[in-house]
């Protein structure tokens, strides 16, 4: 069987679209997460400063920018977890399906 | 525009901010430092060991560009963060923190971001259609000959000033840090280098970055755990003492001006975003992993490690503002508040002294260059791997090549660029890097990742699309960057810049899509027709993986 014809299978298997969609949806939802969150607070950097300079509570030297900076940080990577866990979870096993259903 | 450059020079991933005006450069030559020669020998000997170990294991083609496709998820990702942890990253921001408090802290933020983008967009696409080199996912539906030779003239363009950057900012720190010429550093690296990938291909690279990511990772956890000691383990106490300490005051802890333009902002955001996920050094790292799996498990380790250590470079910036800028011995004549010794770039250096006394400073030193020696063997493996497979093997033997020929041609491609690398840094001495970096992130930002991206999404996408669009983002984006204040004003001495803005993606990038996108419409030929008719199978592929280049074939 040529490499064509597996994939013209391929595209014939509901499995594969439900697997590219919910793939899809997933990586899109995170990324817009992400750089949304980003360039939320970039245009906070450059058009609202001051929100960032608010003290933590009265007396403290941090500010709330340090909390909020970290977490991007942090919740950016917790989404990549995130990410790797359904896809190499439930969308690997969807994947390993089509694989054997068109290859059989 | 003043303040964009200081920006640039920071950020300038590997080693721009180890270029900046009155920094490194202007240094003047140390006294031996013993302790630091003989840790950066244990180191050199240690990694030579390998790359011995590792000439026994490269036989085929596939063992040299991409370690047979049998690195795991979570090595790979400890090399990634060794490939991206780089010195300037340690010395850059932490210096950024040091000098601007909560402005350094944004940079460190905008360099972060592109990770979980690469894994969400990129990454299972990349493993899946790609072989040893990113040229390979572009020519999947388009024409070989052409797409192959405009994507190596981009990688090698990159690669060449990328290396420019790190061979100069290795002479520097090299020069000040061990006392030794900046000539025969340079000729060091370039010696190491070659060595390295000639022999011991991608697995002796892997493992060399996984040591060096280590060590840097456990170095910088250890003096972050000395410095918070001096303050009781409270961040608020590090944050009271630096607002007590540094000149800002309580500014420190708030944004600056540094980024207040919007447009500079959102074309530095871009390009750091984008350009390095078209840094070919960096893509060809999703190649020695065996699957799509292990692609993304490799980013998920690689960001953890990248953003953990990054927060901690921002606590010893924050924390090296009231031990290091108070006191005395770190600055010339010993008047505190004027310039550091060695250069802006050296408050983490100059925390490990005060710290962890010679013994530290020796280790961390040897790490810094452990780190620059690294990058710089990712970018020879990566620039002959253009050369070799996609224009040797690919284009003048249209795949007639034997695996022992093209191996041959990569190992000769890898002295090759060794040696213009020395050349080019011992030329480039004196010269001011920074729009080297400009350059550098321009071309990959607007040359390679409009390609790159859109083979992958876009079904419309044409051999002449891609073409005309990747030169028009190539160009434009060095345009812009000679005809900005970097270049024009600087390097030039004209009065004024024509270009108003220092970073060029959100303009050549921009570019090259809109170009990219309209030929492609525009051409109605009968190859445009074939090319995107294969995308359905291109899509598969990215998809399951079906058909893709599987681990280790012997």
């Amino acid at each position: 069987m040529s490499d064509a014809d597996t994939y013209a299978r391929v595209r014939q298997n509901p499995k594969f679209h439900e697997l590219v969609k919910k793939r899809t949806r997933l990586a899109v939802t995170l990324s817009v997460i992400v750089l949304g969150s980003y360039y939320a607070f970039m245009m906070v950097v450059a058009f609202a400063p001051g929100i960032l300079r608010t003290p933590l509570s009265q007396g403290s030297n941090l500010t709330v920018g340090v909390p909020v900076g970290a977490a991007i940080i942090v919740v950016s990577w917790l989404l990549t977890g995130l990410y790797s866990h359904f896809a190499n979870g439930e969308f690997e096993e969807l994947n390993k399906d089509v694989v054997r259903e068109v290859l059989e | 525009m003043k303040r964009i450059l200081p920006i640039l020079l920071a950020l300038a991933v590997p080693t721009a901010a180890l270029a900046g005006p009155g920094d490194l450069g202007g240094s003047e030559k140390q006294p031996i430092n013993v302790t630091a020669i003989a840790m950066f020998f244990a180191f050199v000997m240690g990694t030579l060991g390998i790359t011995y170990w590792a000439s026994k294991r490269t036989k085929s083609a596939s063992d040299f560009y991409t370690a047979g496709g049998g690195i795991t998820g979570f090595q790979n990702g400890l090399a990634i963060a060794g490939d991206y942890m780089s010195a300037a990253t340690l010395l850059g921001l932490s210096s950024m923190v040091f000098a601007t408090g909560f402005d350094g802290f944004i940079y460190t933020i905008s360099f972060f971001v592109g990770w979980p983008i690469i894994l969400f967009l990129l990454a299972e696409r990349l493993r899946n259609l790609g072989r040893y080199t990113f040229a390979d996912i572009a020519s999947y539906r388009l024409d070989q000959s052409k797409v192959r030779t405009f994507a190596a003239m981009g990688s090698l363009t990159v690669v060449c000033f990328y290396l420019i950057v790190q061979m100069v900012g290795a002479g520097q720190l090299i020069k000040l840090l061990f006392g030794l010429d900046y000539a025969v550093a340079v000729i060091i690296v370039g010696v190491l280098m070659v060595v390295y990938v000639t022999f011991g291909g991608m697995i002796a690279t892997t493992w060399v970055q996984i040591i060096k990511a280590c060590l840097l990772l456990g170095g910088g956890v250890l003096l972050c755990a000395l410095a918070l000691s001096k303050f009781g383990f409270s961040l608020e106490n590090v944050a009271a003492k630096a607002v007590e300490s540094h000149k800002a005051g309580v500014k420190i802890m708030g944004p600056g001006t540094m980024l207040a333009d919007p447009v500079s902002a959102v074309s530095l955001s871009l390009g750091l975003v984008f350009g390095t996920a078209a840094l070919p050094h960096i893509l060809m790292r999703f190649f020695t992993v065996p699957n799509a799996k292990e692609a993304r498990k490799s980013v998920f380790v690689a960001s953890g490690f990248i953003g953990f250590f990054f927060l901690i470079v921002c606590i010893l910036g924050l924390a090296a503002v009231s031990i290091v800028g108070t006191d005395p011995q770190f600055f010339e004549g010993g008047k505190v508040g004027g310039k550091l010794l060695g250069g802006g770039n050296m408050p983490v250096m100059h925390l490990a002294k005060a710290l962890g006394g010679d013994i530290f400073l020796g280790f961390l030193s040897a790490v810094a260059f452990a780190t620059i020696l690294a990058v710089v063997s990712g970018l020879a493996l990566a620039g002959a791997s253009a050369i070799a497979h996609d224009i040797y093997a690919r284009v003048i033997r249209k795949g007639h090549a034997t695996e022992a020929e093209e191996m041959r041609v990569s190992k000769l491609s890898s002295l090759v660029l060794g040696v213009v690398a020395v050349i080019l840094g011992i030329m480039f001495e004196k010269q001011n890097v920074a729009f080297l970096v400009g350059l550098t992130f321009g071309i990959a930002a607007s040359a390679n990742f409009p390609v790159l991206f859109l083979s992958m999404y876009w079904r419309g996408l044409t051999t002449k699309g891609a073409l005309w669009g990747g030169i028009a983002g190539l160009v434009s984006a060095v345009t812009c960057v000679v005809l900005s204040k970097a270049v024009w004003v600087v390097v030039l001495n004209n009065p004024a810049p024509i270009f108003p803005y220092e970073h060029p993606a959100l303009f050549s990038m921009t570019l090259a899509f809109l170009v990219t996108i309209v030929v492609s419409k525009l051409d109605g030929s009968e190859t445009a027709k074939a090319e995107k008719a294969l995308f359905d199978d291109q899509y598969v592929r990215a998809q399951t993986g079906i058909g893709a280049a599987s681990a280790s074939n012997h």
